[in-house]
């Protein structure tokens, strides 16, 4: 963290210069506990909760619960124990309390989890999603290379190539699933010009989790290439001059003159692509409800919102157990990331 | 699911002793009312209003908070409002439904008022689906047939009659297929209608009883007359009886196939009608017939889905939500809900009168005539949450490529051993 520092200079005859050290050593802090507090009570908190979770079998509701009424013949006791009839009979009252229901199960979840063929199928498509979303990189470079160009106009192409980006998720599922319809869409009648097979897409087996990639790719390469652009923006004419002196040009160029200089945007295209390919929730929920079958396109998130919170879903504990696993997943690619910041920052 | 509430409970039901509240007569009830209600389609809500409207006339004392959501969403948004403490009255379903929350102690049991309200003839017919736990959890105010809605146009053009039998509806397909449409639009996007075709063709190949003990997981799903069931649905996909890419479809987005005469027939509940005849049939295109019986010794199983209203357990107004409850039960209300302007939909209360609409009566004769089987809710209703969530998945699998039927049947197996 940056020394916070003072235009005036503390003196000695300062009237209270005990009072302004511990306010310059506060205040940041002071600055920074909204922050804090939020990050905890909405990141750090639960994620605790998740692992408490995760070792309890619970549909995730609570009971409401009730004592014996001052005088009644009934007990507190007897009152817990009657359950769902508790409301109905004299002598108990609610006391305004919710009691927990779940039930200690220790690792079970995870060992059910361990012999959950979705899970698995799940797990597998988050890699898939992770390695293609990749192509985003060089398509988004490929792209702005292109229009790193002065040409009348470039303007308007640059904000149709950033068009995508901007809309929300939902829509570029909406779309795509259009696109892909398998009567009406415009990729069958595409094929059908070729004299291509029709396929539904989205409703087979084998291609729907890439037919839902494709569909994430088209932002997310509008995404890298904005990167790419305001990078290209950067780079220093001197170097591709002197290079050019030497005789170098074309994919030479590129390779050890142009990326060299554009490594600080490619590290902040990973960390977005990365993040993207984890968000895939959305567009999965739209464009396949994570079908067709058992959980072909799901991927971990869907399938904990799934099991946990959706409609049929009341395995709070199961759910939380996918919860740590993503996590613990995900805890590899932060750790990398801090680490490679802090080495950054040293030197 | 398991419940830390389940034992003792049964011990102690004996020493209960019922609250003595006056709500025979349902007047002179008073105080804020909170009811959270789901009927949020058009017609829905303007009922809703329309109910709360004439309760408050009735009893002036009462001043109802209404909260609408949204039909979707409170199919997960019920826990917070029940656990929240924020509602006397929700809306919800009957069967298997109501489970996790009759287990957790969120309904309130209402047995008593059934006795005093004399509910226990007039909704006869659905206190078995309301009832779980040695306790009646709720009200119905209306419910649906289920059956196969048809193109008359196009039986007739091809000279066929509505199916009764199993060969008849066979060799029907056969003509239709052979004059290059498909018998059946289905749209599996959403799972759902799926166990619409599941339940009737296991109610008709093995009876209604056997549909009952095996979505309360007392049969395995490997038995041999799971596999009869799955192969009659087997011989119908195989024939082509099917749309192409129903898994892709959501089951309004399989409506025009029915509408363009691509399709023939929809299997499905009678809210299936008015966008049917808003899409420009007209009745006379428009057919109804009850699903046909496959083995003749069966007594035909309908489904017909039941919408409830409860009690919370920490509801604060009991006096006012029972005396609300009352009013949504009568026959006077029934029969105006549910007539053509309104719902559209069978009436429960047996005293009530069925509005004049042709599907409406149609269904009306065959759950009241024809139906010696019994009456289901809904597989998603009479399975549990987990159990439905993963067969719907495997009848969708099973729609798409029959030939996976082993290994559907053995991932159901495994589930089943997990969840009951």
């Amino acid at each position: 963290m940056a020394s916070v520092t003072t235009d005036t200079p503390i003196h000695s005859n300062d009237p209270a210069p005990r009072a302004k050290i511990s306010q310059q050593a506060i205040a940041p802090w002071l600055f920074l506990l909204p922050a804090f507090i939020f990050f905890a009570v909405y990141v750090i908190i639960p994620i605790f909760q998740s692992f408490y979770i995760s070792a309890y079998e619970w549909n995730g509701l609570y009971s409401p619960e009730y004592r014996a009424v001052a005088g009644s013949e009934m007990t507190d006791l007897e009152c817990t124990e009657l359950g769902n009839r508790a409301a109905r009979t004299e002598g108990c009252e609610p006391t305004g309390e919710n009691v927990w229901t779940g039930e200690y199960v220790g690792f079970e979840n995870y060992r059910n989890l361990w012999s959950d063929p979705f899970f698995w199928t799940s797990l597998k498509n988050n890699v898939i999603w992770l390695l293609l979303y990749f192509l985003a990189i060089p398509g988004g470079l490929f792209i702005s290379l292109f229009l790193n160009q002065k040409v009348f106009g470039m303007r308007l192409y640059k904000s149709l190539f950033f068009f995508p980006f901007v809309l929300s998720q939902v829509v570029v599922g909406l779309v795509f699933s259009w696109f892909y319809l398998p009567n009406e869409g415009l990729l069958n009648e595409v094929l059908s010009w070729f004299g291509g097979p029709r396929t539904n897409i989205l409703g087979s087996n084998d291609y729907a989790t890439y037919g839902i990639i494709a569909a994430g790719l088209w932002p997310q390469t509008a995404y890298c290439m904005i990167l790419y652009l305001t990078g290209l923006n950067a780079v220093d004419p001197e170097q591709i001059e002197a290079a050019r002196l030497d005789g170098a040009k074309g994919p030479k160029m590129l390779w050890y003159v142009v990326l060299p200089q554009l490594w600080p945007a490619t590290f902040i295209a990973i960390v977005v692509t990365v993040i993207g390919a984890l968000r895939s929730f959305d567009l999965i929920t739209i464009m396949t409800n994570g079908g067709p079958g058992f959980y072909n396109t799901s991927v971990l998130a869907f399938y904990m919102y799934d099991v946990a919170l959706s409609e049929f879903g009341f395995r709070m504990g199961y759910g939380s157990a996918i919860a740590v696993i993503l996590f613990l997943i995900m805890m590899v690619y932060i750790a990398g990331f801090l680490w490679k910041m802090w080495r950054d920052e040293k030197g | 699911m398991r419940s830390i509430f389940k034992t003792g409970a049964t011990a102690l039901a004996a020493a209960t002793m019922l609250s003595g509240v006056a709500y025979a007569d349902g007047h002179g009830v008073s105080g804020p009312l909170r009811i959270f209600s789901d009927m949020s389609n058009p017609a829905p809500r303007a009922v809703m209003e329309d109910m709360v409207a004439r309760f408050t006339a009735e009893n002036p004392e009462v001043e109802v908070e209404l909260v609408i959501t949204d039909r979707e969403a409170w199919k997960t948004q019920i826990r917070n409002v029940l656990q929240s403490g924020t509602a006397d009255i929700v809306n919800w379903y009957a069967g298997n439904r109501m489970a996790p929350y009759v287990d957790a102690g969120l309904f309130m049991d209402i047995s008593d008022l059934w006795e005093e309200g004399g509910l226990t003839e007039t909704l006869a017919s659905t206190q078995g689906s309301m009832t779980m736990d040695d306790g009646i959890w709720g009200v119905p105010y209306t419910y649906y047939q289920w059956g196969v809605y048809y193109r008359e146009d196009i039986f007739a053009e091809l000279g066929l009659e509505a199916p009764t039998t199993w060969e008849e509806e066979l060799s029907n397909c056969q003509a239709i297929i052979d004059s290059g449409r498909a018998c059946y639009t289905i749209g599996t996007k959403f799972l759902w209608t799926a166990g619409g075709w599941f339940d009737y063709l296991n109610m008709r190949t093995n009876g209604y009883d056997f549909h009952m003990d095996l979505t309360a997981g007392e049969v395995e799903w490997t038995d041999d007359r799971v596999r009869a069931t799955f192969e009659n649905w087997a011989t119908l996909i195989e024939m082509g009886a099917f749309i192409a890419d129903h898994q892709t479809y959501s089951w309004q987005e399989a409506l025009p196939f029915m509408v363009n005469g691509e399709a023939a027939a929809y299997l499905m509940g009678n809210f299936a009608v008015a966008p049917l005849r808003e899409a420009g049939l007209s009745d006379d295109q428009l057919g109804f017939y009850q699903f046909p019986q496959i083995d003749p010794s069966i007594e035909p199983g309908e489904d017909a889905p039941t919408d409830t209203f409860h009690i919370a357990a920490n509801a604060e107004n009991v006096e006012a939500a029972e005396a609300f409850l009352l009013f949504v039960a009568s026959a006077e209300n029934q029969t105006l809900i549910n007539n053509g302007d309104n719902l559209g939909q069978l009436p429960v209360n047996a005293n009530s009168g069925v509005d004049d609409d042709e599907f409406l009566n149609a269904g009306f004769e065959m759950l009241s005539n024809n139906a010696g089987g019994g009456i289901a809710q809904f597989f998603d209703r009479d399975a549990p949450a987990e159990m439905a969530q993963v067969a719907m998945q495997g009848f969708q699998q099973f729609m798409v490529d029959p030939s996976t039927l082993d290994q559907v049947l053995q991932i159901l197996e495994q589930a089943r051993g997990r969840i009951y």
